[in-house]
């Protein structure tokens, strides 16, 4: 069994991302669990999607210190959804920072770094994907998804190889999209 | 058989499909949407090419369930789908058809939110099965509500009577591979048949009361022989019984902990397979019950061990062991399990405490028309006494800082009459309501007639941006288009306001901030019911043809735009100033108005 959690901000695209990775799962004819958020907390709120392959899952969640993989969009979502990983388990992270909205109206301001830092003084293992200068590079950051699904498939980490998300971005997005994320798909999984 | 990835709301629409049903209705509610949605989305052919499932988004709750009354009656298999509080709305044609019955089966699908995660309350559809005194069926993953669904049909149609379907979020929300077999179960409808069974008359109740009654005793044996309902033998005479996703929950959580106890799952509720929970009551001294929501099979136990005379202690929601509100978790499961047992649980990871993490509440999109709505009437009040009585949809978001304009939410459509009861007690205020356009055909109408006809002084804003927003996006009588995909005549919001007898309706853009501040001025003043009809569509409906940009020498840092707005598109820049984050801005240009100098402009390069 593989518990995979995806977790960003409203808009990042973790739906597409779990999608993916349950559509490899599937070809491979792995049974497959997936539970995301919908409905209100969509709008700007934090977004997870819970991915779980094979055999013995009831639950549509993953529950807490069962994660094999915490892949996270977004800096403070990954410390957020820290609870879920196993002792040792693998955290995925983009050095993005969504600001809250309401960090417009605070006087504090959200710094991404901070949950970096933190990240890294835990015991797990630790991969940062420059996010920030991957959609620079890709020009959209609506491929961060992809990129971070690049790093984990070529750190080995989510069942899948980056040929298998290749194979499904040339097979089910749309042509006009694949040039752009086959790209972010390259420049993540050599950011590994 | 084909295996396929599906969501828990995709498989009921498969199994409904499967099972013959001819006509869908219903009307958008989380987390029950996607059911009749893929209806849609999965309708087969007849062999003339047209759709075999006629579906509707009907304009309420009460008219999608008194549509699939009328078509069970002519002997079709129907499904009414809503959510929970839409069981409200149509509980008057519901309380009545548990009497009336039906012909053709009829299954309504009815979804509850623990937690609640999308919804005003935490009500049970459990609760109200017994109410009604219809059967219910509570699926605990997609799987099962594929066949619950079809079973669902098989008891409706061998009863005659409607049997509801209520699965919960993490259910209807859940993704599942799994087979789904070919093949829809085919019949022609015999029609309706008149009879003086289908006219409801209080000597037939009486009748149909007694019948009922009888009815679910009988159903009660034949459920405790149902697939859906199991008892599994375990160690000790400490036993678990559940319901719902709340028995995936446990199983996961026996899994984790490597035990095996006595387990009775309870796949329908009511009526309650009251002999195969005897088997469990036999066997031991101890059941806890773990369920959302109401304390259903926990009461249902009670009674009886009460009834049997059974040594059992039951333990639940009311004795504190579980929580008595909220969604379960495997996790919070494996807690009660552990003081239940007396067992320690694995100790988890313990790791440094996190750093303060951003709080993100949702918020209007950026661009929302919705925010400038709220805006304009908050400007031309200024100073003046003033409510505002929200209603249900996007534009709950309103209550929001720093727009802070929603100051009463009920239900559907109560926007508007709960502003005439406070503009009863207090005549110098002035009483807004904010509804729209689908929550206005929805129960909206009716409660401006009441406006007019007892003459209240109120202004009913109607937030007009053509679609069902919240819900993703469905049809409505506004749109002129059906469920189907259908051009279908618009019914014009302006033509029904002045239809039922209010004279001054203005219709303005909220984007054009200057002349819908005039707007609600001059409403405002008027005796009476006054309406405004704020129009500009939903983002996610067209695409920005502009940029905006803060000319940053001109913005003076006072962040006026900031502070008022609440627009996710405005960021402070690392320094005083603001900019606009390009990726989210839609462009609407509500913040040019705002800027004390000026300095958000139409970027001219696009
Ligand atoms: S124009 Fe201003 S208010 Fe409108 S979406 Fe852009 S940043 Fe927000
Ligand atoms: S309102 Fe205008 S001047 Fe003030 S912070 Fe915003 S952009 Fe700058």
């Amino acid at each position: 069994m593989k518990n995979i959690l995806l977790c960003g901000v409203g808009g990042q695209g973790t739906v597409l991302a779990s999608k993916i990775l349950a559509r490899s799962a599937m070809e491979r004819g792995e049974l497959v669990h997936t539970a995301e958020t919908i409905g209100m907390a969509q709008r700007g709120g934090s977004v997870v999607s819970h991915v779980r392959i094979g055999e013995g899952c009831y639950s549509p969640l993953i529950s807490r210190g069962q994660a094999d993989v915490v892949l996270a969009f977004e800096a403070a979502e990954a410390v957020r959804n820290l609870p879920y990983l196993k002792e040792g388990g693998t955290v995925i992270v983009s050095t993005t920072a969504v600001k809250p909205v309401t960090d417009a109206l605070s006087k504090t301001d959200y710094d991404g770094q901070v949950m970096l830092d933190y990240l890294a003084r835990q015991n797990v293992r630790l991969i940062v994907v420059d996010g920030d200068a991957l959609v620079e590079k890709c020009g959209s950051a609506k491929v961060l998804n992809i990129a971070l699904l690049g790093a984990a498939a070529r750190a080995d980490v989510i069942g899948m190889t980056v040929e298998d998300i290749r194979h499904i971005i040339e097979t089910t997005l749309a042509p006009k999209f694949q040039a752009m994320n086959l790209k972010a798909l390259e420049l993540g999984a050599a950011s590994v | 058989m084909k295996t396929r990835f599906v969501m828990g709301n995709e498989a009921i629409a498969l199994g409904a499909i499967a099972a013959g049903v001819q006509v869908v209705t219903g009307y958008p509610g989380t987390p029950s949407t996607e059911v009749l949605e893929n209806v849609v989305k999965h309708n087969p052919k007849k062999e003339d090419g047209t759709d075999a499932i006629y579906v509707e988004w009907s304009v309420n709750e009460k008219t999608a369930m008194e549509v699939g009354a009328g078509a069970a009656y002519a002997g079709a298999r129907v499904m009414v789908t809503m959510k929970q509080v839409g069981l409200n709305v149509a509980s008057d044609p519901l309380m009545s058809l548990a009497y009336v019955g039906v012909k053709g089966g009829m299954v309504i699908l009815v979804a509850d939110d623990p937690g609640p995660i999308s919804s005003q309350t935490e009500q049970d559809t459990r609760t109200f099965a017994m109410f009604s005194k219809l059967p219910v069926f509570d699926p605990a993953s997609p799987e099962e509500a594929y066949q619950m669904t079809k079973d669902a049909f098989e008891l409706s149609e061998k009863y005659r009577t409607p049997v509801l379907l209520r699965p919960t979020t993490r259910v209807c929300h859940g993704y599942a591979s799994m087979e789904i077999p070919e093949g829809r179960y085919e019949y022609t409808p015999e029609g309706f048949v008149k009879d003086p069974k289908w006219v409801i008359f209080p000597r037939l109740s009486y009748a149909a009361h007694k019948r009922i009654e009888e009815q679910n005793r009988t159903m009660t044996a034949e459920l405790s022989a149902y697939a859906g309902n199991t008892y599994k033998k375990g160690s000790g005479r400490k036993a678990i019984a559940a319901g719902g996703v709340s028995y995936a929950y446990t199983m996961e959580a026996l899994a984790l902990l490597g035990i095996d106890i006595p387990l009775l799952k309870i796949g329908t509720p009511f009526p309650f397979p009251n002999e195969l929970a005897e088997e469990l009551l036999n066997e031991a001294d101890e059941v806890l019950v773990l369920e959302e929501l109401d304390p259903v099979i926990e009461r249902a136990l009670v009674h009886l061990v009460g009834k049997k005379h059974l040594p059992v202690d039951i333990r639940g929601k009311e004795d504190g062991t579980a929580p008595s509100a909220g969604e379960n978790s495997v996790d919070g499961i494996l807690s009660i399990l552990a003081s239940y047992l007396g067992i320690d649980l694995p100790a988890g990871c313990v790791r440094e405490e996190t750093p303060a993490l951003p709080v993100r509440p949702p918020v209007l999109c950026a661009g929302c028309p919705h925010r400038a709505s709220f805006y304009a009437v908050k400007q031309a009040m200024k100073g003046r006494k003033a409510v505002f009585c929200g209603d249900i949809g996007c534009y709950t978001l309103g209550n929001a800082m720093p727009l802070d304009m929603t100051d009463t939410c009920l239900c559907m459509g109560a926007g508007i009459t709960v502003a005439q009861g406070i503009g009863r007690v207090e005549p110098d205020t002035v009483c807004f309501s904010f509804t729209g356009d689908s929550t206005f055909y929805h129960t909206g109408l009716p409660n401006l007639v009441n406006a007019v006809y007892n003459d209240a002084h109120m202004v009913a804003m109607i937030l007009d941006n053509s679609t069902t927003a919240m819900t993703g996006h469905q049809p409505n009588p506004n749109t002129g288009k059906t469920a189907m995909g259908e051009v279908a005549e618009k019914i014009d919001i302006e033509g029904a306001l002045r239809g039922i007898g209010i004279t001054h309706i203005a219709t303005v853009d909220p984007l054009d901030l200057e002349a819908a501040i005039a707007a609600v001025w001059s409403a405002a003043d008027q005796p009476g019911a006054s309406a405004i009809i704020f129009r500009s569509p939903c983002i996610a409906l067209f695409r920005p043809t502009k940029m905006y940009h803060v000319d940053s020498d001109a913005c003076i840092g006072c962040r006026k735009c900031l502070r008022e707005l609440g627009c996710p598109g405005l960021v402070k820049d690392g320094g005083k100033k603001v900019k606009i984050d390009t990726s989210l801005c839609y462009s609407c240009g509500l913040c040019t108005y705002v800027c004390p100098t000026g300095a958000i402009r139409v970027k001219e390069d696009k």
